[in-house]
Order: C-alpha cells, then sequence, then structure tokens
C-alpha cells in the first residue's frame, strides 16, 4: 500500500485538486462559495484537448484551459457579485450547464458525445544531457512528473504567499471576512470578490487542463466529482494553501489506492469515502475545528 | 458559537419563495422562454433549424398517449427530487443532498423488500413505502443534526453525504446483496407485491390509448399526493407553520418560543423523506430492483426544478412536468435532428440562471424592503407568536 509506485500516481491524482482546491481558496477567501469548482474542472479540461487537438501544442492546450475556466467562473461572479444571487444555486447552475456544454462541443467538434480523439501530452521538462551530470540529476528530478505537477506545488507557496504576505492577500482575506470594513476603507469589495472567484477559475481551470492532458483526451463528465472533493480538500485543510495542499495528497493517496484495490477483495469504496467522511469530521470540529471566512456565502 | 445560523440561511429564502403574486408564475415563465432563445440561438449557431428542433422536442413530448405517458413518467422521481429542495428550503435549508438520500431511500425499499418475500400485497406496498421514506429521511437526518447541533452548513455536508452513499449502496450491492450468477452490479428483482402497477390498464379503461409498455406507474400518483401532502404539511400544521417561521426568520421564531434546533431536523428528514420517495418509482414502479449508480442526478435535478417552482409544491409539480417534457422530447431531438440532446441540459441550466438572476433583478425594482415577504411575517410571529405556537 506503501509502494512507491503508488505515492507516484498519489501525485499525479492529488495534482488536479490542488490546482482547484487553491482555486476554491481564492474564491472562498474573498467571501464567494465556488461549487462551481466542479464544472469550471470539466470546461478547464476540454478546453485543453480542444485547443490541443487543433495547434499540436499541449502549452497552448493549457492556456485555453485557464482561459475557458476564467470565462465560466466570470459567469459564477457576474451572477454572484453583481446579481447578488444565490452563489449555490449558481454553482449548481453552472455544473449543469458544463456537464451539457461540454458534451455538446464534443459532439458538435468530434461527433461522438463520449470523448475526443487522443490528443498527444505534455513533453516532460528536461535540461539537454550535454551540459553533464549536474544536468543529467536535475533532469532525473524535473522530469519525473508532467510539468504541471511542478507548477500546482509552486503554486502551493506563491498562493501562500500572496494570501499571507501581499496588501492584495490581506484585502482578499478582510473581504471574506468584514466586506463592510474593506468597503469603509475604499476597497472595492466587489473588485476583490471579482478577483477571487476568476483566480478560481483560472486555476481550476488549469487543473482541467492537466486531467485531460494526463489521460490525452476529453471524456465526457472526466471531472467525477473532484471538484467537490477539492472543495472538500479546502475545507478539511481549514481554508489554508498548505493544509488544503496535505488534504488533497491525502485524498489522492486514497484515489491512487482505491484504483489499485479495484478487483481485490478489500471494498475499494470505503477507500474512496475517505475524503469526504474526514471533511464531516473536521466540520464537527473533532479535529480542530473548521472555521469558513464568516462572510462565505453572503452577498455584499 | 454552537447556535445553528439558520438566520444566515433564511437570507437565501428571501424572495425564492413564492409570494403568492402573479410574478410567481411570470417570472419562470420568461427565465424558460428566455432560455429557450438561447437555446434557439444555438441551434441556429451549429446551422440547424431552431423551428425543426422545437417542433421535434415537442413532437417527442406530445405526439401521443404514449409519449405523454413518458413526460409523466419521467417527472415523477423530479417532483420528490423538487419537493425536497422546496421543503427544506422553506425553512432556510439548502439540501443538496437529494441524490444521496433517494440512493439511501431506495436501497432500504429494496432490502426490506427482499426481506419480506412473502409478504402480502396490502401490507408490503405501504411498508416499502415507508421504507422509501425512513431511508431518504435518516439520510438526510445527519446532516440537519449537525447543522442543529454544531452549525455545521448542511450544504457542504449534503455534498459529502451523497458520495458517501453512492459508494456504500454501490459496495453493499456489489459485495453483498449482488444477484446470483449476474455480472450487472445490481440486486435481485422485489417481490412481485411489492411492484406498483402500472397505469397503461387503468388509462386504457378510460379509453386513452396508453400502450402496455409505457411504464408511467402508480408512483405518479404518489407524487401528487405527495405534493399535497407538502403542501398540507407547510400550511396546515404548526410543524409546518415552525419551518416556515424559522426560514423567514431564525432568531425571531426562537423569541416567539418555536423550538429552532428540533425544526431544523424535522424539516431536514422529511425532505429527505420525500427525496427517498424517488424509490417508489425507480424501484417499485420501474426497475423492481436497486441498481448501482441508477440516478444519473435527479437529485441535483430537484434543485432546478425546486427553484423554478420558487419552492411551493404546487410549482415544483409543474417545473418537473416542464423538465419532464424536455427529457421525453431530448429522446426525440436526438434521433431526428442533427442537434445532440445534451443541448436540453443547456436549456435548463441557462433556465436557472435566468430564475435567480431575474429574481434579484424583480426584487431591486421593487426595492428590497417591499419585496421581503420574511420580514413582515416574523413580525407577526413576534406579535401573536404564543398564540399560534403552541
Amino acid at each position: 500500500m506503501f509502494e512507491l509506485v503508488v505515492l507516484d500516481s498519489a501525485l499525479r491524482m492529488a495534482t488536479p485538486l490542488i490546482l482547484a482546491s487553491l482555486g476554491g481558496l481564492f474564491s472562498e477567501r474573498s467571501g464567494v462559495v465556488n461549487i462551481a469548482l466542479e464544472g469550471i474542472l470539466l470546461t478547464g479540461a476540454f478546453a485543453s484537448i480542444l485547443a490541443t487537438y487543433y495547434t499540436g501544442d499541449p502549452w497552448v492546450g493549457v492556456a485555453a484551459g485557464i482561459f475557458a475556466g476564467i470565462l465560466v467562473s466570470l459567469i459564477h461572479a457576474a451572477v454572484t457579485v453583481i446579481f447578488k444571487a444565490d452563489q449555490i444555486v449558481s454553482g449548481v447552475a453552472i455544473n449543469l450547464l458544463a456537464a451539457g456544454a461540454t458534451q455538446f462541443l464534443t459532439w458538435i467538434t468530434w461527433g461522438s458525445s463520449s470523448n475526443s480523439p487522443p490528443v498527444g501530452g505534455m513533453a516532460r521538462w528536461s535540461l539537454p544531457e550535454a551540459w553533464g551530470p549536474v544536468a543529467r540529476s536535475i533532469n532525473v528530478v524535473i522530469g519525473h512528473y508532467p510539468p504541471l505537477v511542478y507548477v500546482a506545488l509552486v503554486a502551493v507557496a506563491v498562493a501562500h504567499v500572496v494570501l499571507w504576505h501581499t496588501p492584495f492577500g490581506l484585502r482578499l482575506r478582510a473581504t471574506g471576512e468584514h466586506p463592510a470594513a474593506v468597503d469603509a476603507l475604499g476597497v472595492s469589495v466587489r473588485k476583490m470578490r471579482f478577483a477571487g472567484v476568476l483566480l478560481s477559475g483560472a486555476l481550476a481551470g488549469l487543473g482541467g487542463a492537466f486531467l485531460a492532458l494526463n489521460t490525452h483526451q476529453f471524456v465526457k463528465n472526466m471531472s467525477a466529482g473532484r471538484g467537490y472533493i477539492a472543495l472538500a480538500a479546502m475545507i478539511f485543510g481549514k481554508w489554508n494553501p498548505v493544509g488544503a495542499a496535505l488534504a488533497c495528497l491525502l485524498f489522492g493517496y486514497a484515489e491512487a489506492v482505491q484504483m489499485g484495490l479495484q478487483g481485490q477483495h478489500v471494498p475499494s469504496q470505503f477507500v474512496q469515502m475517505i475524503p469526504y467522511v474526514l471533511t464531516m469530521v473536521a466540520l464537527v470540529g473533532v479535529i480542530g475545528r473548521a472555521r469558513p471566512p464568516a462572510a462565505l456565502g453572503k452577498p455584499y | 458559537m454552537n447556535s445553528p445560523r439558520a438566520s444566515d440561511t433564511a437570507t437565501r429564502v428571501r424572495g425564492l419563495a413564492g409570494t403568492g403574486k402573479i410574478v410567481d408564475v411570470l417570472a419562470p415563465l420568461v427565465a424558460v422562454l428566455a432560455a429557450f432563445l438561447v437555446g434557439g440561438l444555438v441551434v441556429a449557431a451549429i446551422g440547424e433549424s431552431p423551428l425543426k428542433f422545437y417542433s421535434t422536442l415537442f413532437r417527442g413530448a406530445f405526439a401521443n398517449a404514449d409519449s405523454v405517458g413518458l413526460v409523466l413518467f419521467n417527472a415523477t422521481p423530479l417532483i420528490f427530487a423538487g419537493l425536497a429542495v422546496a421543503f427544506a428550503f422553506r425553512a432556510g435549508l439548502f439540501n443538496i443532498g437529494g441524490e444521496g438520500q433517494l440512493y439511501i431511500g431506495s436501497f432500504a425499499c429494496t432490502w426490506v423488500a427482499l426481506q419480506l418475500p412473502g409478504a402480502p400485497r396490502v401490507l408490503l406496498i405501504p411498508v416499502l413505502i415507508l421504507a422509501s421514506a425512513v431511508g431518504g429521511g435518516l439520510w438526510a437526518a445527519i446532516p440537519g443534526y449537525l447543522k442543529a447541533r454544531f452549525g455545521v452548513h448542511e450544504v457542504i455536508n449534503t455534498i459529502m453525504m451523497n458520495f458517501i452513499a453512492v459508494g456504500l449502496t454501490s459496495y453493499l450491492v456489489i459485495a453483498i446483496f449482488k444477484e446470483a450468477g449476474q455480472m450487472t452490479p445490481q440486486t435481485a428483482t422485489i417481490p412481485i407485491a411489492g411492484e406498483l402497477p402500472r397505469l397503461a390498464y387503468f388509462f386504457q379503461s378510460l379509453g386513452v390509448p396508453l400502450p402496455a409498455a409505457n411504464p408511467l406507474n402508480a408512483s405518479f400518483l404518489i407524487a401528487l399526493a405527495a405534493v399535497w401532502l407538502a403542501w398540507f404539511i407547510l400550511h396546515r400544521t404548526t410543524l409546518g407553520y415552525e419551518i416556515r417561521a424559522v426560514g423567514h426568520n431564525a432568531s425571531a421564531a426562537e423569541y416567539a418560543g418555536i423550538n429552532v434546533r428540533r425544526t431544523l431536523v424535522l424539516a431536514m428528514v422529511l425532505s429527505g423523506a420525500f427525496a427517498g420517495l424517488v424509490a417508489t418509482n425507480e424501484v417499485m414502479g420501474f426497475r423492481h430492483r436497486f441498481l448501482d449508480n441508477f440516478s444519473s442526478g435527479i437529485g441535483f435535478m430537484g434543485i432546478a426544478v425546486a427553484l423554478l417552482g420558487r419552492n411551493s409544491p404546487l410549482g415544483v409539480l409543474f417545473a418537473a412536468l416542464l423538465f419532464g417534457v424536455l427529457n421525453t422530447g431530448a429522446l426525440e431531438v436526438d434521433v431526428f435532428t442533427d442537434v445532440p440532446r445534451e443541448l436540453i441540459l443547456v436549456v435548463q441550466a441557462v433556465t436557472i440562471i435566468l430564475v435567480v438572476v431575474g429574481n434579484e433583478i424583480v426584487q431591486r425594482r421593487r426595492g428590497r424592503g417591499a419585496a421581503l415577504t420574511p420580514r413582515s411575517e416574523a413580525a407577526s410571529i413576534d406579535r401573536d407568536g404564543s398564540a399560534e405556537v403552541s
């Protein structure tokens, strides 16, 4: 169960979760619940394959995934921040929209309502071999995983610094805790919340791109609840980047173990349930209470 | 710290619950028409005829008795799922857990049926209906209790419990209750005495040519009864009054002597019971067994249905029928046009977004104060709460 292969695939499984949960973090820290993570992941996955299919360059696909994620989150931001409609309803509707629209577009583009044709994946990062033994040993490290795995890990550190060591992060967090105070200080609550939601779209879109490019194709509903798991990880990590990332690694590990268990006697369904049960336990406060931002879910 | 934050969620009910005015009917209608327009534009954008698309859609839903029967059959689970969401909403609770509750309800129904192979029909049918409701209700009681006791938001817990329910029933079916000698992850069939009758013969006796193969069954009648029951509980019982009071203004309700925590839990239980009743159609009426992963999002569609129906039981009925029409027509669209049926999902999603956005715009036009039925009702609780709340 602790073989290197499992740990290895755990990190891969965790990558889209980490990106999406960082996304959820920016949105929720600004006070907007983002259940739409699921739909954003799915849309990002679709857009990345679409762009890769037509350009042959997976990095264009990555850009497209991010762009599509921002577009979808723009709907969420408009509905919840400008129109102040219920954030959960908006998220549910966007997830429905994403499921329908991506299948619809898959059919329009490739004539199949279930999946796209395979596309090329991302090349691993590497330094030229000619640079000598040092380059070769660096390659062992940076070439082991697909590039976006490293991007996700760096994003965790960046998110931490942005949220806790920049004026923007302070304002974003304050908007989630006490929007009236932020408003009184002359900072636009609307702008901060838009920033939070759009950042979440970009990150979750990137997560979707990894998900699809790692599989080399788009498959309908391929997000398969990962947006909700990312949300759970964010809560389990107590609305902290590092905590969320650790939770994602744990949940990614559970997913990797569960895949290894399939077809064996140990019921894989119970391993699958671990993230959800742990999140409920965390919310009740048995292992240290997880406290959401005070103004979360409240329109301002 | 531990007190339920129902007052927060009460703001959510504001305006989403019906106001009993003409706007309740007009606003959703406008949203639906606008969503149809969006759908039509998409159809035109891919070079197909919107007119042909919609004529095919409605022909698929209304061509003959068979297709109308299918509409009612497809609407049945959505009525239950929509009632579940709407009922909890009236208490200020957002039950996103319909999906999990209907899985547990359906499994409970199947399990009880398999335990009672020799039971007579008159006994078995009511017992199974009860088992469905109890299964869904108990599953919903958990997030309800966690909300009432620890103040944990029900949305996250119900989402988590959806996944747990799917995993749990999947395990039970595959590892313990799988039909012998079958590859499909499903249980054995329930006793015939537990099956709900199809309505074909009944309609044929009335002269309506509903084919015997049409899956419309007595669960549709149970759904109609559930619509009435939800209305009756909400508007004609003390509990319903308390539920609405808590939904409007939890602090005022508590001040008036209503046990807010108890009311929250009971509202969740009843909400889950409505979701569990989906089993009457899916298990007792149609499949006659539990199939792993059968639902494909009925519980989530219930959210859309409840919002479109503005959280009133009668509104839920009409919204579910509309979605039944769309889902039934979608099959015809798939066969007879070059437009993929997934477009219907897009139309449904756009409808919800337009309903909630339209609702906010209408409220803003009128001035927030004027539209706030919650505030005025909360005041009346303050005045004569003690007389009304026993």
